[in-house]
């Protein structure tokens, strides 16, 4: 069976630097130490975000996908690059992030003058790069096992953005997120030895051609599915979650909220939709869609509950996570509307990446002006922060799933797959979902209203970091008309489905 | 045969054990230790498939040995990261337990910013 894929395209390179400037700059921030790290940073991630727009361009030019065979020894021996249209979205979605969330750090993470080199600003900086790298490895790799490299990378970078402070609590939180991640790795690795064992191969192109539905590729896709999950904080795996996103600094718990669970999203969806297609039955995509579905349910409800407005926001998190894993019941196993729940799918991940880092970075303004996070408190403070809270609430709009936000076309694609495979109960948590997580974006929103003498502090929160936030919001806000684009980016190098037309 | 069922066995008892002392220890260093003990199964199960040549039908395939050296160095390297983790916990906290002392709602144990 010819393999297409497994020849290097013209502009392959483009792969090669997307991850190999991230890593150069890890380097360098480090060597030249903190006082240069944030310069470097915002370059590379502005470098990134170039090397994703060309790469995108290049997929919708050619209408297939870019390759690289590193050191022209082709799969199964060698290992290839690849980049379809989700890799390229999922690319352009990490630098746009990645460069708010850097211009927003600026100021938390500027090394004091007077002082040669910082220990926080230089962890940080470094760090937000080797995300970089390791998300474009997980969005890029054309095998399991680089995948693996990928979530170990992720993992080893986002670890230490959690205990940024190096309080007992947050060390605790970064210590349980490390436990948690490197069991799902090693159940990962599991799975990648007995798929080799099965097959000789782990190029992700070869297996989708070799894999049969035995047993010992059952219970590899279940190990690493099973890891994965650990690592993307799927209910009931989510609990390290919470004490960890809510308790990093904002512009970390940014990253580590809106984009480093997507990494290990990233690759369920490879596996399930790209490797193994012919393993998963429409009972697994059943089950880990009612996961989502109760992560949805679960999260939102103790969202609702929650005390201070971080945790608040991360439990929102761990509601969110749940309607990506929606698209699996929609897309596995039904031929028709695959690509629509597909694009909805990723349209969420976008949706969810911006607006939930908008919403953290506006928390953790409100906890710079007021010096505490209690949402009983926050009245008021729509007087003080009207940039902020005005960025709150567009994120929250796009979290719901209101138009014109990119949450509601997502919702909206979702929707329609349910109705048109008659799976009317996924179509039932959806709207359930958006109707929670508008009680507790709108009980933040109500109470900052809310007109109180004399006004909430305004601390040291400067007009431009608002305008920062603000401008993330707008972004998540924007997504919705991607709906309107011409061409669908996210269905290009998708394995035709049969009898539809594309 | 009888090698590599033995063998085969062998991991799946150091895995087992491994996710069995992952769940049931409360201290975290036993659980790094269990860790531990799971990536060696793991490894071992590479060191099998190796043995069984599947890929090529040849007496061994060093492609499974090339993935476990870089899994063995990942996985040294985790486990020095989490040491190293414990060991602040237990200088910040004066104990290195997993089991928060829940941040009160009236206190304000907050994020520095």
């Amino acid at each position: 069976m010819p393999f297409v894929a497994d020849l290097a395209t013209p502009g392959g390179a483009l792969l090669v630097l997307a991850i190999a400037v991230p890593a150069i700059g890890v380097l360098a921030a480090f060597a030249l130490g903190s006082r240069h790290a944030a310069r470097i940073a915002i370059a590379v991630v502005a470098a990134g975000f170039a090397l994703a727009v060309a790469v995108a361009a290049r997929v919708l030019a050619d209408g297939a996908p870019l390759v690289y065979v590193l050191g022209n020894w082709r799969p199964p021996l060698g290992v290839a690059l690849r980049a379809d249209g989700l890799a390229a979205v999922m690319m352009l979605v990490t630098t746009v992030v990645l460069f708010f969330v850097a211009l927003f750090a600026r100021a938390d993470f500027a090394t004091p003058a007077g002082v040669r080199d910082a220990r926080a600003p230089l962890v940080f900086w470094t760090m937000l790069l080797a995300i970089l790298a390791a998300l474009n490895v997980c969005f890029l790799a054309g095998d399991l096992f680089t995948l693996y490299v990928a979530l170990e990378l992720l993992t080893f970078a986002a670890v230490p953005l959690v205990a940024l402070d190096g309080s007992a609590e947050t060390l605790r939180a970064a210590l349980r997120y490390l436990l948690f991640a490197l069991a799902g790795s090693l159940l990962y690795l599991a799975g990648t030895a007995l798929l080799y064992g099965a097959y000789g191969t782990l190029d992700i192109a070869l297996l989708a051609g070799r894999a049969r539905a035995d047993a010992a590729t059952t219970v590899a896709a279940a190990l690493m599915t099973a890891g994965l999950l650990a690592k993307t904080a799927l209910f009931p795996l989510h609990l390290w979650l919470p004490p960890a996103h809510a308790g990093a600094p904002a512009a970390a718990s940014a990253v580590l909220s809106g984009l480093v669970v997507k990494g290990s999203y990233f690759i369920v969806l490879r596996l399930w939709l790209d490797a193994l297609p012919a393993v998963i039955t429409p009972a697994a995509a059943q089950f880990i869609g009612a996961l989502g579905a109760a992560a949805i349910v679960f999260g939102s409800a103790v969202a609702i509950a929650q005390p201070r407005l971080k945790l608040m926001v991360a439990y929102s998190t761990v509601a969110q996570i749940g309607y990506l894993f929606l698209l699996f019941p929609l897309a596995v196993g039904l031929a028709h509307p695959e690509a629509t729940a597909i694009t909805g799918g990723m349209l969420q991940v976008a949706s969810h990446a911006t607006a939930k880092a908008a919403m953290f970075m506006a928390a953790g303004l409100v906890y710079a002006a007021l010096g505490h996070d209690r949402v009983a408190d926050l009245t008021g403070v729509a007087r003080t922060l009207p940039i902020t809270v005005a960025a709150f609430a567009l994120s929250g709009i796009a979290l719901i799933g209101l138009p014109p936000a990119g949450g509601f076309v997502a919702k909206w694609l979702l929707l329609s797959a349910a109705l048109a495979t008659a799976q009317w109960w996924w179509a039932v948590v959806i709207v359930v979902g958006g109707l929670l997580t508008a009680c507790y974006v709108f009980g933040v929103l109500g109470r900052t209203l809310a007109t109180v003498d004399p006004p909430p502090p305004r601390g040291a929160v400067t007009r431009g970091r608002e305008a920062v936030v603000l401008g993330l919001a707008i972004v998540a806000t924007v997504l919705g008309f991607a709906a309107f684009a011409p061409v669908d980016l996210v269905q290009v190098g998708r394995p035709p489905v049969a009898g539809v037309p594309r | 045969m009888g090698d590599v069922t033995l063998f085969g066995v062998a991991g799946a008892v150091l895995a087992g054990l491994g996710v069995y002392g992952l769940i049931a220890s409360p201290q975290p260093l036993r659980k790094i230790l269990a860790l531990n003990v799971l990536g060696t199964g793991v490894f071992l199960l590479f060191g099998v498939v190796a043995r069984r040549g599947a890929a090529a039908g040849l007496g061994a395939d060093p492609v499974p040995q090339a993935l476990v050296i870089t899994g063995i160095v990942v996985a040294f390297a985790a486990t020095a990261l989490a040491v190293a983790l414990t060991l602040a916990l237990t200088r910040a906290a004066g104990s290195a337990s997993l089991e928060s002392d829940a941040p009160a709602v009236g206190e304000d144990p907050g994020p520095p910013r």
